[in-house]
């Protein structure tokens, strides 16, 4: 009963502050102390690590096998594709001067010039089409690859998402915070009923996440996207995960990159403002 | 099973509802009772239909999830079998933000599948 009452407080919160239109600043606060009052031992910056800061039991066999990371081979192979030159004889660093200060942090930005929310994913693609290279397919291989490269290049820096005195860029952030919170799919499911309302609880032999931290450690290597039934290496993008997430609700997925995603992404990034990049990541 | 149920509540008191459920059901349950028991068990765990134990513990299920309560002692918790079964139809009737999926209205389970679900919770 007591839980329900949370539920539902929490509930008439959300719904209070889309009425009065809180600014991404007290959503942001709002957003933290849920998670800080739901887990008051986690350390704050360790809610970058995904469900392993929440579910002690499976942490020190995630700790092993980040030792020796699966992802490992891919940034690899991203530091080579990000160095080849393109056949105009330009290559992705005139694209990206600061990559090796690290610019994961900067993404995704609202581009008050096209009005719309670029992800650092978007602006490989841009790079490559600019240069007349054909743009890499935006779900898994070599953009997950290149991603995981500039991730890695950018690790421990502070994320820093900016939304801009713009209407175009609180159109799109209330885009992805709608996106959230709504129920979708044929089973109702939000986004935040799986990672605000619930994470730390079971579904099924699940531990859910919170999603507080959730893009710091993308992209990521996971088991089940190496499987044979997967047909993939592994990698994937967070807008592919987003994907599996609408799919598991039995809602019919946005495309990667399309400008729901971005949306989304643009609020679930800035709710983590602050913290800590840690991509790539390995996950279950 | 459904029919014992209506019986019994319009002629005892709930306290005394509980306790006599409790230990006749297994005996008075009919063949045809047990058989539907049976399907409503098989809908219940069936990962594409019910999936109830992504969120909630149940006698005789494996790898169950804790978001919802364990369902235990569902009579003491339900005297009205009604109240139970309008719970699994539709979970938004009694929390209007609930994660529990809306089955009925959203068509995850036929009317005949919820009835057969919800005479086999009423067995726990
Ligand atoms: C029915 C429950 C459910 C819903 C609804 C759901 N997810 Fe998930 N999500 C999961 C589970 C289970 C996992 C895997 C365990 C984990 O990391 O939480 C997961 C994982 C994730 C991850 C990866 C986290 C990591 O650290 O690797 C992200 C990101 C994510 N979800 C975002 C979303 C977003 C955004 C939505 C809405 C579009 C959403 N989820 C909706 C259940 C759900
Ligand atoms: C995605 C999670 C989820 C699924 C799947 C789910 N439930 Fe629930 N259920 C809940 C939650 C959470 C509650 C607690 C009440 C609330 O929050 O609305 C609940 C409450 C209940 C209750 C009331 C228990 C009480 O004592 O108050 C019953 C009965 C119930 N569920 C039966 C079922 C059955 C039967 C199924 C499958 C056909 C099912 N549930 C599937 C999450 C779920």
């Amino acid at each position: 009963m007591n839980k329900i009452a949370n539920v539902l407080t929490v509930a008439c919160l959300v719904v209070a502050s889309f009425a009065t239109q809180a600014t991404p600043e007290q959503d942001l606060k709002e957003f933290r102390e849920h998670y800080y009052k739901k887990f008051p031992n986690v350390p704050k910056n360790d809610f970058i690590n995904g469900v392993y800061a929440v579910d002690p039991a499976s942490r020190e066999q995630w700790e092993a096998f980040e030792e020796f990371p699966s992802y490992e081979i891919f940034v690899d192979k991203g530091e080579e594709l990000f160095n080849k030159p393109f056949a105009n004889g330009k290559g992705f660093a005139d694209c990206f001067p600061n990559y090796k200060k690290g610019i994961r942090q900067n993404y995704p930005y609202f581009d008050t010039k096209s009005g719309k929310v670029v992800t650092l994913e978007g602006a490989i693609n841009k790079c490559l089409k600019d240069n007349g290279e054909k743009p890499y397919k935006w779900k898994t291989g070599n953009i997950a690859y290149v991603s995981a490269y500039l991730a890695y290049l950018s690790r421990g820096n502070k994320l820093n998402i900016k939304i801009p005195d713009d209407p175009g860029a609180m159109a799109a952030y209330n885009r992805g915070k709608k996106h959230f919170y709504a129920k979708r799919g044929q089973l109702n499911i939000a986004c935040a009923d799986c990672h605000f309302y619930y994470p730390g609880s079971k579904i099924r032999a699940d531990i859910l996440s919170p999603a507080l931290g959730h893009p710091t450690g993308f992209p990521v290597y996971r088991n089940k996207w190496a499987g044979a039934s997967a047909k993939g290496d592994g990698m994937g993008t967070l807008h592919r995960r987003y994907g599996g997430c609408n799919k598991q609700v039995r809602a019919k997925p946005f495309k990667a990159q399309s400008d729901e995603y971005r949306a989304l992404e643009y609020f679930h990034t800035y709710m983590s403002n602050d913290m800590e990049v840690n991509g790539p990541s390995q996950r279950k | 099973m459904r029919r014992t149920a209506h019986l019994i509540k319009t002629s005892v008191s709930v306290a005394a509802l509980i306790g006599c459920l409790g230990m006749t059901t297994p005996i008075t349950a009919s063949a045809a009772d047990a058989a539907a028991i049976e399907k409503g068990k098989k809908v219940a765990f069936d990962r594409k239909k019910g999936n109830c134990l992504a969120c909630h513990q149940i006698e005789g299920g494996s790898l169950a999830g804790n978001i919802g309560p364990p369902l235990v002692a569902m009579k003491a918790r339900f005297p009205d079998y009604d109240k139970m079964k309008a719970q699994i139809a539709d979970a938004r009737v009694n929390n209007p933000n609930t994660i529990m999926i809306p089955f009925g209205p959203h068509k995850v389970l036929s009317a005949e599948e919820i009835e057969l679900v919800s005479q086999f919770i009423y067995t726990l």
